[in-house]
């Protein structure tokens, strides 16, 4: 049992969750994520941690509802529970001096980007961010990124603010005045991520894109989520999250991504129809019952 | 048990030889091809009785030596013969602590029953048969005869892994009063026996059930810990565990490394079964993890091990129209249990002996639609004793499929290993460790079952289990790590 310490909207759809989860919070890095299944009907679906604190035992997870799983998520609040975290897994972000880094988050992929740029300007980086939304309101965790970097850009798609047009306009015109870049980190959309590969490709900057594909256990086991990087399969869970963004094939990707798409239709309409029965079915497992990870809370946590 | 000890069995030798067999009553085919309850039925108190009075009651019982745990058969079938069946239980239970388990999925032909001197000229007595009868019955009596619990070491071991290896190191260790911590990866415990083998062959709440009485003797379990990411070894020992136990099986599918096979629709077998077994992925939408919808579809397996036929075995009860199997070998060279073989003809799967896939077909959107075959012929014996397929030129062809599962193996899962550096690996990932004690090149460190051996049958991984909890038992109570050579 994983309870949830807070719990707000940060965009219409997009929410930031504080969990206790003393045991990832202890070994997370940048870069990581971890599974969680909400109640016993639920599917595993793989979050990137935005942040964690070791010593409270927390981390906290940005979520963007989209299908019935992450539309669930969103609806618990502060005081609910989730049945299941497990983590961090996945490799860590190989932060090192590069010199000039090049953060890109579009949407939601703000929060997974953040605690990579800021290891990022702790490494002695200097930190370029790029934040896009869709439009002002979806314009994430700018302060943060802001406090972080040692510029930053932010643009929309509508225009409302920031800079009118996408991420990768941004990033064309940074290379256009000439600005010397080591390396560029984009972490979005699918198309978002192979328009930046796109662009730096012909440069020959290096490019590294977090990897978001379907997962089941998330630690090498089901193969379920194999990317084809430079003609070879490989699994984003234990091989990744993070590839070289010249390497990876996003035409399998998109195909691999959209595998259950029919099928995440018809389990977010059944959904809508009546939400409040799984969340319900939600608090009724993780209420009232004692912390899953209680032995580790009391054990480890002697700086508390 | 010699037969000048007072047995219950009245029956001469010849008596009991004219006994035949007794059959396991089983679902109708038809019936059970589009259901998820178990194919076996188990046998009636009659058909019990019956079987167990075929035993010959040899003095030097060649079963029990078959057996990887030691199961003292005798004993158990002359409590059998008794009318004692929760006697017979707490027998099994001494050198067995998932019975229910093992009667279901053993494969027998290899073990007990393979060294029955009844065979070749009778048929072995069906120790399994048997096996699970007394092990449904005392839980169907719900009086399971746990057996008795030393009084507390202080020593603490962890053991990572829910497997069959981890809860029969488990089992074994808590009866010495050692306090056991098991860690799994996943939300529930029962490594392959809960992700892997599908519900007709072994029921959730079976494995459940033996889960739950291994709590009931004092063994803790903590799920969602992945040794290696969530707590690595030497955090384990700075926690306090005195040894550590590691049984993470081999976890990492294998695939065919072959043209198409990133298409949506071609599975690992690890991952079609996850998703049906553990995920609940069959009474999708009421559970929200999906799989790919085979109803009136096409699909095969690869491969010809028991992984292989609960992979397309679930694709039937899924709906699917044909279900094929392809295997590069001959039938004869399948290591799946003959049993398994047996009900899946009987459920119409289509076996393809000596064929190979090449390739994976799919269409514009991503999806498989076939797959690009040759044929094989055996050559020359290989490593493994069994005859070494040999492609047949110009023998292609294709066959159309929506979902292909690769079970053609698996390897070391290596997180662990990764975050162990002074845990010593040999080829392919796997850690060695010493046969018998089961030590490992790290002081404290034990490890068996598949992590070790690379993938093999329950029963072993349990027997490995059962050698490590002995080995871990002696370390823990003379701190003595290096052999006596």
């Amino acid at each position: 049992m994983y309870p949830i310490l807070e719990a707000r909207f940060l965009a219409p759809d997009i929410k930031l969750f504080r969990i206790e989860a003393p045991r990832v919070a202890r070994k997370h890095k940048a870069g990581q994520f971890v599974i969680v299944r909400l109640y016993d009907r639920g599917e595993r679906i793989p979050l990137t941690i935005a942040r964690s604190d070791p010593d409270e035992g927390t981390i906290t997870l940005v979520v963007q509802g989209i299908g019935k799983t992450t539309k669930l998520m969103n609806r618990l609040e502060a005081g609910d529970a989730i049945l299941d975290v497990v983590g961090p897994l996945g490799n860590a972000s190989h932060v090192q001096m590069y010199g000039t880094v090049v953060v890109i988050g579009g949407g939601v992929g703000t929060a997974i980007a953040f605690p990579t740029a800021k290891a990022m300007k702790e490494a002695g980086n200097t930190v370029l961010s790029i934040v896009g939304g869709r439009s002002r309101a979806f314009v994430i965790l700018e302060d943060e990124v802001r406090a972080v970097s040692d510029e930053t850009f932010v643009t929309t798609d509508d225009g409302s603010y920031g800079e009118k047009g996408f991420v990768t306009a941004q990033l064309q015109k940074l290379l256009d005045e000439g600005r010397k870049v080591d390396l560029v980190l984009a972490i979005g959309p699918v198309l978002m991520m192979r328009a930046v590969a796109e662009i730096t490709r012909p440069r020959g900057i290096r490019t590294i894109v977090s990897l978001n594909s379907i997962m089941v256990d998330g630690t090498g086991m089901c193969g379920g989520c194999r990317v084809i990087t430079s003609g070879k399969a490989k699994f984003a869970c234990v091989d990744g999250p993070e590839f070289d963004a010249h390497e990876v094939d996003f035409d399998v990707l998109a195909l691999r991504i959209a595998a259950y798409r029919e099928a995440e239709r018809l389990s977010l309409a059944q959904f809508e129809r009546d939400p409040e029965r799984d969340v319900a079915a939600v608090r009724a497992q993780t209420r009232g019952a004692p912390a899953k990870d209680a032995a580790a809370a009391s054990g480890g946590r002697a700086a508390r | 048990m010699s037969a000048a000890k007072p047995s219950a069995n009245p029956l001469k030798p010849k008596e009991r030889m004219a006994i035949p067999r007794q059959e396991m009553p089983q679902r109708d085919h038809d019936e059970r091809a589009k259901t998820f309850e178990e194919v076996n039925l188990g046998y009636t108190t009659e058909l019990t009785k019956q079987e167990a009075l075929r035993c010959l009651e040899c003095p030097k019982p060649k079963c029990v030596d078959g057996c990887p745990v030691g199961v003292d058969v005798c004993a158990f079938i002359e409590l059998i013969n008794q009318g004692d069946f929760l006697g017979a239980a707490a027998k099994m239970r001494e050198a067995n602590v998932l019975p229910a388990v093992t009667g279901r999925v053993c494969p027998q032909e290899d073990a007990c029953e393979g060294a029955c001197v009844l065979s070749p000229k009778h048929a072995p007595v069906a120790v399994g048969h048997l096996e699970r009868f007394i092990a449904d019955f005392e839980r169907r009596e719900n009086k399971i005869g746990l057996p008795p619990v030393a009084p507390p070491t202080g020593k603490k071991v962890a053991i990572v892994g829910s497997g069959p290896a981890g809860l029969a190191c488990a089992g074994d260790l808590i009866q010495k009063g050692h306090a056991v911590t098991v860690f799994e990866a996943l939300h529930e415990a029962g490594g392959v026996l809960i992700y892997g083998i599908p519900a007709f062959r072994l029921p959730r709440d079976i494995v459940r059930g033996e889960v739950e009485n291994l709590r009931r003797m004092g063994v803790e379990f903590e799920p969602n810990v992945v040794v290696g990411k969530t707590v690595t070894i030497d955090e384990l020992f700075a926690e306090g565990f005195g040894a550590v136990f590691v049984a993470t099986g081999a976890g990492l599918p294998t695939f065919l490394g072959v043209p198409g096979e990133h298409l949506n629709g071609v599975y690992s077998a690890n991952e079609w079964l996850t998703r049906s077994n553990l995920m609940q992925a069959r009474r999708f939408p009421e559970y929200d993890e999906p799989t790919f919808d085979v109803r009136g579809k096409d699909v095969a397996v690869v491969g010809g091990g028991n992984t292989a036929l609960d992979g397309i075995r679930t694709a039937l009860r899924l709906g699917a129209r044909k279900a094929y199997l392809i295997y590069r070998r001959s039938e004869k060279e399948m290591p799946a249990r003959i049993e398994e073989v047996r009900h899946a003809r009987e459920e119409g799967i289509e076996f393809h002996m000596l064929t190979n896939p090449v390739a994976f077909l799919g269409d514009e959107k991503g999806n498989l639609v076939a797959a690009r075959c040759v044929r094989m012929t055996l050559g020359e014996p290989d490593a493994s004793g069994r005859r070494r397929p040999v492609t047949v030129p110009g023998s292609e062809f294709e066959i159309p499929l929506s979902v292909a599962i690769i079970a053609a193996g698996t390897s070391a899962n290596p997180l662990v290993q990764s975050t162990t550096p002074d845990l010593k690996t040999r080829e392919w990932g796997y850690i060695v460790a010493d046969p018998v004690t089961l030590k490992t090149s790290k002081r404290g460190v034990f490890a068996g079952g598949d992590i070790v051996t690379g993938g093999a049958t329950v029963i072993l991984a349990m027997g490995a289990g059962r050698k490590a909890a002995k080995a871990i038992d002696e370390y823990l109570s003379t701190g003595v790590w290096e052999s006596a050579e």
